[in-house]
């Protein structure tokens, strides 16, 4: 970890509507993360979480505010751009493992490889690499329905890292594994921090949010100081 | 933004859209549903040959007749009297001429005369009663050549074959007799009782013989089945025409050789000032062609809406696949897959199925049904219906095809595409 921030977050707003009103779920939240920081964000349900994961990762658009990644004012950008963006330097691991059923584990990790360009022997070679990080070198011609759930979760970390993205965010990982699977999942993000890795968790875990740099708690839109 | 050295020229980019689409399309086939996949092939098959062959199907019903027509009675090139002449002068010399040329295969000469046949007269009949009588066309055939042009003594659906030295006998078109009609018309009158052995009276220019009926012919050609057929020579004698000119020339022309430059030879020869020279296409009836004209307008508008059904079939087809994939197709917008590339897959996909489908079809249509039905042609009453299945129009219809399943399956996938990424990823 450095001093350098990768992300900064001024008076984020996000509401939904709510029968005739808004519900206003992110008030006004502030918000740096230091580059190759493992940050945890906990909450209880309804708290915000993950809708503050899916505006840092570009996945929805907040109200109104600032986010820069890297320096990059992120909420200027064009739908085009934001795809673009997140193809480069942002990497994803859902809650369900959100794998496509119809690429075995290789393809899945891959795609995003071929869509920089990248040729299907190179895209394959990178693939093969990054499960190989996850332990699942074993099982590349593998369809998602031909693995457990924590080799599922493995080949999602395997198709987030792969393209070595400057921040890796995480919503509720292990939620959907047992125990013994969520601690490897768990070891595999620490190791990846090590490595420098920026990752930005969302847990229900306080456990797991315990191994982390920091924890932020979300409580009525804003962070608990 | 990213840094300037990951943007790539749009051509690059496109490039790139093109084969992720493709990888994501080829790997979303194979994996599907087998059962499925075929289905939706045998559809699309189905309205190719819907497309194909309904039209194809209703124009082969004129072509039939129209072939009917040719190959049994005008055949490549028809040579007739002019309209102020009754016969075609100089017809010794034309025949020889024509039998001569190169291209020419076979050469019949007919006599015509407009006369009456007549049965039942032998019956006791009150003295208000008339005997059955039918106008007709009375011919005169050399039963050898008339056979090589238009293969008549394969027609007989009774009897036998008149022969050359045959006397008083007579073929008779099967439309002339009440049996093979299957309906009365004021102006289709018809003899009743007339079988093969019957005997029955011939008038023609005032001069009567009973003759026997030697043989029933049905073309399904009107000219043919309408006339009664003696040999040349009988017929001949009693019209009393020693000049040897006859009404019709029917000329059969080896396969390839164009019928216009066998005129073009005649006409060179001046024969046009004594006959009116035509090729089949000239000569054959306009309402042929007006009638083929409207059948293959009635069958492009059916086979409009087979694809109309196509593309309802292909986009329900692909809107039901893409909102199934709703999610992933979110997770592939999530994780920085470009949404033309998605539906770039799906379009793929509907094209997939529409090539193998119209591959398919059209083995089914060009090794199958079209050599089957040219063998076996469809009982129509009034024709031999045939299919035609050209290469171009075939091609034409099988790219309209391509092109309504393109637009098919592109409008769904643009759909689900354009939805919100995080909505489709959380299934809201």
């Amino acid at each position: 970890m450095n001093e350098k921030i990768i992300i900064d977050v001024k008076d984020l707003v996000k509401s939904f509507p709510s029968g005739d009103t808004r519900l206003v779920v992110l008030k006004g939240l502030d918000l740096k993360v230091k580059n190759g920081e493992f940050l945890s964000i906990i909450g209880r349900s309804g708290s915000g979480k993950s809708t503050l994961l899916y505006q840092l990762g570009l996945l929805d658009q907040p109200d109104s505010g600032l986010i820069l990644i890297d320096g990059v004012d992120v909420l200027k950008l064009s739908q085009k751009q934001k795809t673009d963006f997140r193809l480069h330097e942002l990497g994803y691991v859902f809650q369900d493992y959100a794998l496509v059923p119809d690429l075995n584990a290789w393809e899945n990790v891959a795609v995003p490889f071929l869509m920089q360009g990248l040729s299907k022997k190179e895209a394959k070679e990178k693939a093969a690499q990054a499960l190989a990080k996850v332990g699942l070198e074993g099982r590349l011609d593998n369809l998602p329905g031909k693995l457990s759930g924590g080799e599922q979760q493995r080949v999602s970390i395997a198709r987030a890292i792969a393209h070595d993205p400057k921040i890796l965010f995480a919503d509720e990982p292990t939620a959907n594994l047992d125990a013994e699977t969520a601690k490897t999942v768990l070891d595999t993000f620490i190791e990846l921090n090590k490595s420098g890795q920026t990752i930005v968790m969302v847990t229900h875990e306080p456990e797991y949010a315990a191994l982390t740099h920091r924890i932020i708690t979300l409580t009525e839109g804003n962070i608990k100081t | 933004m990213t840094s300037d050295k990951k943007q790539k020229p749009w051509l690059d980019r496109f490039q790139t859209t093109l084969r992720v689409g493709f990888f994501l399309a080829f790997r979303q086939v194979i994996r599907s549903n087998k059962w499925t996949t075929a289905l939706i092939i045998f559809v699309m098959m189905l309205t190719f040959l819907n497309l194909v062959v309904v039209s194809g199907i209703l124009v082969g019903l004129i072509e039939g007749a129209t072939q009917a027509v040719k190959g049994r009675y005008i055949g490549d090139l028809a040579i007739s009297s002019l309209i102020d002449k009754p016969y075609i002068e100089q017809s010794p010399s034309i025949i020889k001429v024509v039998e001569n040329m190169e291209g020419v295969e076979a050469v019949t000469a007919r006599y015509a005369e407009s006369g009456k046949i007549e049965s039942d007269y032998k019956k006791s009949k009150k003295a208000s009663e008339l005997s059955k009588q039918v106008g007709t066309i009375i011919s005169g055939i050399d039963p050898e050549k008339e056979d090589r042009v238009t293969g008549i003594s394969k027609l007989l659906v009774e009897g036998e074959y008149l022969e050359k030295d045959d006397y008083d006998q007579v073929l008779i078109g099967a439309f002339l007799l009440t049996k093979y009609l299957q309906f009365e018309s004021p102006g289709f009158p018809t003899l009743d009782n007339v079988e093969i052995g019957s005997k029955v009276r011939v008038s023609v220019n005032g001069i009567m013989r009973e003759v026997t009926v030697k043989g029933i012919l049905k073309s399904k050609v009107d000219e043919v089945d309408r006339r009664v057929f003696f040999t040349d020579t009988q017929f001949q004698r009693m019209i009393g025409r020693s000049d040897n000119n006859v009404d019709e020339i029917a000329v059969k022309l080896k396969p390839k050789v164009d019928p216009v430059l066998i005129k073009n030879q005649l006409v060179a020869r001046g024969f046009d000032k004594y006959a009116r020279i035509q090729t089949f296409e000239e000569g054959q009836p306009k309402f042929l062609k007006d009638i083929k004209e409207t059948f293959n307008m009635l069958g492009n508008a059916i086979s409009a809406i087979g694809v109309v059904v196509a593309s309802i079939t292909i986009f329900i087809v692909i809107f039901i696949n893409a909102i199934t994939r709703r999610k992933f197709i979110g997770i592939l917008k999530g994780i920085g897959i470009d949404g033309a590339s998605i539906e770039f897959a799906y379009v793929i996909q509907s094209l997939f199925y529409a090539v193998i489908g119209v591959f398919l079809g059209v083995i089914f249509v060009f090794l199958f049904l079209q050599p089957y039905i040219a063998a076996h042609p469809i009982n129509f009453p009034f024709s031999d219906g045939i299919l035609v299945a050209t290469a171009f129009g075939t091609t034409v219809r099988a790219l309209v095809l391509f092109v309504a399943t393109l637009i098919a399956g592109y409008i769904p996938a643009k759909i689900v595409v354009k939805q919100n990424t995080l909505d489709a990823i959380l299934g809201r």
